[in-house]
């Protein structure tokens, strides 16, 4: 029972969603079948970096707001949320998250009468993007914090003098400026949040009917063949394209952000390495 | 531990609660605790040691080695470090078995790949398959150590060749001007002085670090993820001590270590930032100028 490539990729390329093929590879092990069942899994991945990032930048504007706020009430219990997600790491949260999920009765919440399910929760589509959405809104948020303090005085002043203030003020002039100062470091946020997505179905979240990330399927290989030479330089090829993309994405919203600066004045993007949280 | 401990099932409350604590595995999970500082307390030296060497090549005048520090310091980028916390270990254990297998066996004639078995003479095995049970046990935990090691110090090696080149040329010719030779200047004039341009990255790499210890457990070192796990997991009647899922508790314990950790050297380091920044001509250290005068 030998499959073509094209074939295998058809089985495989949408394994982790449940689609094709239902048994994984058990011989052969060709190139062909793990550069299509670890791109399958990437998908998990870009699913799990992408919602979280995008949940995660409103989260962390408010929380950067709070903890930029004036009034302890406010202030202190952002502090405590960033000081909570930033100085544990991920792979305890994962556990702990889990086990506190698992802990919800099954037969869901009775709330005014209606039934909450919850079951749902300890799966890792939902509980691992909690995770990973409320841990990106606390690093964000110390990143949009730092920039929000370095916003210069003048623009403020500026602000002032056009009688610009609460929300047009923010939505007009803070906001932006905040971005675009924040915008190389939120870049490497990014990237490193997409990196810590291979830590989901590593630590508490099983993988439903082996559906799981790149890494899950690269183990998977590894421990058939007891050769790693193969498959982690996929995922880590894999992960390079995915970097790359990001950048380039990230690099034109930075322009955009920067368009009406002189050119020499620009902030530019800066890779900077920071690895697991 | 304690002398009413002996009975189990014939306690409750508080009683139960201090000879549970105190059985065998439970001291096993608090040594885990030491493990991991001491692992910590290896790792960043041998850490920062890789990222000296790494910048001192990075910024070498001889090309191939320059070619090898930035390569070493670019290679860890764009690459989930749990990947090269993975690949790392497996391959490195391949490797010197392989090594080991060329030196002691010459004449072995099989195929060390065959077909999905890595297969090397049994002379050849690291540690040796007789050993005892605590060498396989330290022989993984260095393994991981190196592993840390390494990785880290790729950051490392960015963090230090960006302080060396922050410190003052002016400086450096100073040095230059009195007379003294390349290897003078580097270790009287620069070394010294990068430090307080090095510690703020340095400091989050710390943290970072921190933050990674968990991941001992994936690389099988028997750390405090995996006593959390085996002595959390729901216990049957079967065992001494019966009880419930308790898993959340121990990683609320956890948690709870590693955020303190966190403050701990939060506190530690603002320290010396601000002891390393006396005397130096940069914003903290005029600051502090200013002050005491």
């Amino acid at each position: 029972m030998t499959m073509t490539c094209w074939e295998t990729v058809n089985a495989y390329a949408f394994r982790a969603l449940g689609h094709g093929e239902r048994l994984l590879p058990r011989e052969d092990f060709t190139l062909c079948q793990q550069f299509s069942l670890i791109g399958s899994g990437m998908i998990w991945n870009v699913y799990f970096g992408l919602l979280a990032l995008l949940a995660g930048f409103f989260l962390a504007t408010a929380v950067a707001l709070g903890k930029n706020a004036a009034s302890p009430w406010l202030r202190k219990p952002c502090e405590w949320f960033i000081f909570l997600f930033r100085g544990s790491p991920l792979f305890i949260q994962f556990f702990l998250a889990y086990e506190a999920l698992v802990l919800l009765p099954r037969a869901g919440i009775e709330i005014f009468g209606l039934t909450v399910q919850t079951s749902w929760l300890s799966r890792a589509w939902a509980g691992a993007l909690i995770v990973l959405f409320l841990n990106t809104a606390a690093y964000t948020a110390e990143i949009f914090h730092g920039a929000l303090r370095s916003i210069p005085k003048g623009d403020l002043e500026a602000a002032d003098a056009y009688g610009l203030t609460g929300w047009a003020k923010f939505r007009r002039i803070q906001w932006p400026t905040m971005l675009r100062l924040a915008w190389p470091a939120y870049t490497n946020e990014a990237i490193f949040l997409f990196h810590a997505t291979t830590l989901v179905f590593f630590s508490g979240f099983p993988a439903f009917q082996q559906r799981g990330d790149a890494l899950y399927y690269a183990k998977y290989f590894v421990d058939k063949t007891f050769n790693p030479f193969v498959p982690y330089p996929i995922v880590a090829f894999y992960f390079i394209l995915l970097t790359l993309g990001l950048i380039w994405i990230f690099g034109r919203i930075n322009a955009r952000l920067n368009r009406h600066l002189p050119a020499n004045t620009r902030v530019r993007l800066r890779l900077r390495p920071q690895i697991i949280r | 531990m304690f002398a009413y401990c002996s009975d189990p099932s014939q306690l409750d409350g508080l009683t139960w609660l201090s000879c549970y604590l105190t059985t065998g595995k439970h001291f096993d999970f608090y040594w885990s605790f030491v493990t991991v500082l001491t692992l910590l307390a290896v790792t960043a030296p041998a850490a920062l040691a890789f990222g000296f060497a790494g910048a001192m090549a990075a910024r070498a005048p001889f090309l191939p080695l320059r070619v090898i520090g930035k390569t070493y310091t670019a290679m860890v980028r764009g690459i989930p470090d749990i990947i090269f916390f993975l690949f790392f270990v497996i391959a490195l254990d391949q490797g010197i078995e392989w090594i080991m297998h060329q030196v002691r066996c010459p004449d072995w004639s099989e195929p060390i790949r065959q077909g999905l078995e890595f297969r090397v003479c049994p002379e050849a095995k690291v540690p040796h398959g007789s050993a005892p049970q605590s060498v396989h046990r330290i022989y993984g935990a260095g393994l991981a150590v190196f592993t840390f090691a390494l990785v880290f110090g790729a950051f490392v090696a960015n963090v230090l060749s960006g302080a060396m080149a922050a410190v003052p040329r002016a400086q450096l010719e100073t040095g230059e001007s009195y007379g003294m030779s390349q290897g003078q200047v580097f270790r009287r004039i620069l070394v010294p002085q990068m430090w307080v341009y090095a510690l703020p990255g340095l400091s989050n790499l710390w943290m970072i670090l921190l933050k990674a210890t968990p991941l001992l457990f994936l690389l099988g070192v028997q750390d405090v993820v995996y006593w959390a796990r085996e002595l959390g997991g729901a216990k049957t009647s079967a065992f001494e001590y019966p009880h419930p899922d308790w898993r959340l508790w121990y990683f609320l314990v956890l948690l709870v270590f590693y955020l303190a950790m966190t403050k701990v050297s939060e506190i530690f380091l603002t320290r010396l930032q601000r002891r390393l920044s006396h005397g130096q001509a940069t914003a903290d250290g005029e600051a502090q100028r200013r002050a005491a005068a």
